[in-house]
């Protein structure tokens, strides 16, 4: 410390030299020194090694070391034949893969089952590319016009195409065809739900929050049952609604309810001042919502609203309680082929359908992430 | 419409009354009021015509008559003979056992979990973010279809049930300390594990089974003493506490706690006996005898449903940890207070307030998730009145209706208590 002799000894008069700073050690350095600090954090740190040690170890033998690859029936994966422990019994996923994929879809018409599938993909992919220009554009292509594409191309019976009916499909169809009805047959009534329950008008309000909060209350298996069994005695006698639409209104209903609520909270981050500015310009209600709070909002809560996507998506596995064969039901009807009984059939296809699961799941949370890392640096208030 | 209710403010327009935004908007409800009311009376006329064609029985007078089947796992008694309504009883209690077991086992590993993941230590954090991302990502069905189909279906018979427990942990110590056989400590070991097996449980494909726990006559004794020692802290709690608002001083109430919870309890337990005798189960022949056998439907079902929920709870711990500024802590530290003080009066009610209203309603997910059961045969409630009595009385309309009830009024019994919580907790901090 510079010292100042001319006034008190202990106050400095000079400015203070800078320390230097001390050398700080990598990240990585300091991760790794914290985690032998103190008998507590190597203990801790010896047992998280030993439990990833037994979880990882076990696991790649069964999915890779120990799988059998080639086969044709279910002696290919018995130990007996093999001559070692067997792991995955991966022949049993490729000779069962089309049932996964398509349920009972005729086989000859499968090819437009992988139309649909690339047509969507080509509409999804610029669509969540934030830098893609055409948005407009692209999300009309995609919420409106490629659902009409997929019910001809899927259900077919004009154009030439056989008719297909939903009994035989099956597998991933079914999960993807859920999902994406569930998300965009729900979004334009959440909207609706969400403005009525900030509604100024009492009856109005007091409907959507009735609506809301029922379908919240009660579990999605109810709802799809209540589709199932009780929407036919609400309908006139003289009209027959097709099983898997029975579901997909069940569904539809119930995540309504849910993204009503998440777009409730982006309507209410809009500050007042957004309303007010538009009503001085003169819009009326639909204006206001329609070009000045809506568009804000909802591009708000896209990283909530790609979460309850997320739920939607794992939720589609309950249809099975009603009867409809998905991918996980698919597997589970597999497990009792006696051509692939083996004791590693169980598991192999568990390991293959939570793979699918994972891999979409993880892949649309890391999405809302990146959304809303993006949004919190564009939009500041 | 808010620009309409500020385009009121002026003096009411003359002319005609369409213009008036008040008007309007009663306009506007009426007719959507009356809308939807003709839209419910045309169902409610469906529903008559569709079940006075195809000759269902309709009310609630099914609740009344013999149900005719078995169920694997009652609370209460129950035979086939007994009537709906006590299947709706014994669905209702399972569903309830199911909540509560799964409820407790959720919060305590998502409370260790959501701790582990904002561990300054590196490998600990990072295993917490793999279980919390591994579960939350794959369906819950997938989750209990596994564990029950995968794990507790390849389990082997009850001759080979896996014994769980201190003993057969002691016992493979011993047996691996078997160099030492001339110190004698191995035998030892295994004389300790003798003493020990009663309370092992033991996995087999039948289920889990523990040992039955009965009360011994001194166990009502100490029972009424460890209440007698709770009652005292409670008043030792109330002084001390009046104390130091008058005095300022301090009680080490922590200590005369630990005193009177353990201390008195584990004194009474060695004058007295232990208060409660193990019943172990027995191996005859093929099976057990003795114990409490716990359907591998349940175990399963609460495996997925805690572990399920606990990577819910754990990003809600997490996240409320997180929220409690850094600054409530530096300040608590300068005013003097100790690590431990400022974690139990600054920290945690804190993080409390923001962790407890996401975490009801994750106890209320746990408990519609358990209607999941119907999937693999756990007779909730759910799956005795939706799969087997609405299979033979054919009255969808009313056992649906009934189960929606009973999920609608948890759920809004529980919103309820939550909103009248929130607004308590916001009262006290201004």
């Amino acid at each position: 410390m510079a010292s100042a002799p001319a006034r008190s000894s202990h106050i400095s008069a000079g400015a203070i030299a800078p320390r230097p700073r001390p050398p700080e050690p990598g990240r990585l350095a300091a991760a790794l020194s914290r985690l032998f600090a103190g008998p507590l954090n190597t203990a801790l740190t010896l047992a998280s090694a030993m439990v990833l040690a037994a979880l990882i170890w076990p696991t790649l033998r069964f999915l890779v070391l120990d799988a059998v690859w080639d086969g044709a029936s279910r002696v290919d994966c018995l130990e007996e034949t093999v001559g070692r422990p067997v792991g995955a019994c991966w022949p049993f996923i490729a000779a069962r893969f089309d049932q996964f994929m398509y349920g009972f879809y005729p086989e000859l018409q499968r090819w437009r089952v992988n139309a649909v599938y690339g047509l969507g993909l080509l509409l999804l992919a610029p669509l969540l590319i934030p830098a893609v220009p055409f948005k407009r554009l692209n999300a009309l292509a995609f919420f409106v016009a490629f659902p009409a594409f997929a019910y001809v191309m899927l259900v077919g019976g004009r154009l030439g195409l056989p008719y297909v009916e939903t009994r035989v499909w099956g597998g991933m169809l079914i999960t993807l065809v859920i999902t994406y009805v569930g998300i965009v047959a729900s979004l334009p009534l959440a909207v609706l739900l969400a403005l009525g329950r900030r509604s100024d008008l009492p009856i109005i309000s007091a409907m959507a929050i009735a609506f809301i909060e029922f379908w919240r209350g009660v579990p999605l298996v109810t709802v799809l049952f209540f589709a199932t069994y009780m929407l036919p005695f609400f309908l006139p006698a003289d009209w027959s609604i097709d099983a898997l639409a029975r579901v997909l209104i069940g569904v539809t209903l119930f995540s309504a309810a849910y993204l009503a609520e998440v777009i409730r909270g982006g309507l209410q981050a809009i500050p007042r001042g957004q309303l007010e500015g538009a009503a001085a310009l003169g819009l009326g209600y639909w204006k206001t919502m329609g070009l000045v709070v809506l568009p804000q909002a909802l591009k708000h809560v896209i990283p909530g609203l790609v979460n309850s996507f997320i739920a939607l998506f794992k939720d589609t596995t309950l249809v099975l309680i009603v009867s409809m064969f998905d991918l996980l039901g698919q597997i589970r009807s597999a497990f009792a082929d006696p051509n692939w009984a083996t004791p590693v059939t169980v598991l192999t296809g568990f390991a293959f359908a939570g793979a699918i699961y994972f891999a979409v799941s993880f892949a649309m949370s890391r999405y809302a992430l990146f959304m809303e890392r993006r949004l919190n640096t564009d939009i500041r208030l | 419409m808010t620009s309409e209710s500020q385009r009121q403010v002026g003096p009411p327009r003359h002319g005609s009354a369409i213009h008036d935004p008040r008007i309007r908007a009663i306009f506007y409800q009426v007719v959507f009021l009356v809308a939807v009311l003709w839209g419910c009376y045309q169902l409610g006329l469906n529903v008559s015509s569709n079940l006075e064609t195809q000759r269902i029985a309709t009310g609630f007078g099914f609740l009344g008559q013999p149900a005719g089947f078995a169920i694997n796992q009652t609370l209460i008694p129950y035979s086939e003979t007994n009537t709906y309504g006590r299947v709706f009883l014994v669905g209702l209690l399972n569903t309830l056992l199911v909540a509560v077991i799964g409820v407790v086992f959720a919060t305590l590993i998502g409370f260790v979990v959501g701790i582990a993941r904002l561990s300054p230590n590196w490998l600990v954090a990072r295993l917490a973010t793999g279980y919390v991302e591994l579960i939350r990502n794959l369906p819950l069905l997938f989750q209990i279809m596994f564990w029950y189909l995968a794990v507790l279906g390849t389990l082997p018979q009850p001759r080979q049930s896996l014994e769980l427990g201190v003993a057969p942990l002691l016992r493979r110590l011993a047996e691996s300390l078997g160099a030492l056989d001339a110190t004698g400590i191995p035998a030892a070991l295994n004389a300790l594990a003798e003493r020990l097996a009663p309370a092992s449980l033991y996995l087999n494909n039948r289920g889990l089974i523990l040992p039955e726990p009965a009360v011994t006559p001194g166990g009502l004794v100490t029972a009424a003493i460890v209440a007698a020692a709770v009652a005292a802290l409670l008043v030792l709690r109330r002084w001390a506490r009046r104390r130091q608002e008058a005095t300022g001083e301090t009680f080490p109430l922590g200590r005369a706690a630990l005193l009177l919870l353990v201390g008195v309890p584990l004194a009474a337990a060695v004058l007295l006996g232990s208060p409660v005798s193990l019943q172990p189960p027995e191996l005859r022949g093929f099976n057990f005898i003795g114990g409490v056998r716990l359907i591998p439907e349940f175990v399963a079902l609460v495996i997925a449903l805690s572990t399920y929920t606990a990577a819910f709870i754990a990003e809600v711990v997490r996240a409320g940890i997180l929220a409690v500024p850094r600054g409530q802590t530096e300040a608590a530290m300068a005013l003097g207070l100790d690590r431990r003080r400022t974690l139990r009066l600054i920290v945690v009610p804190q993080a409390l307030r923001i962790i407890v209203p996401p975490l009801t309603n994750q106890y209320l997910n746990l408990t519609k998730n358990s209607t999941l059961a119907a999937a693999i045969g756990y007779p909730d409630l759910f799956s005795v009145f939706a799969g087997s009595a609405l299979n033979i009385t054919g009255q969808a309309i009313e056992i649906i209706a009934i189960i929606m009830a009973v999920y609608l009024t948890i759920s809004l019994a529980t919103s309820a208590v939550m909103s009248w919580y929130n607004a308590r907790i916001q009262l006290a901090e201004r």
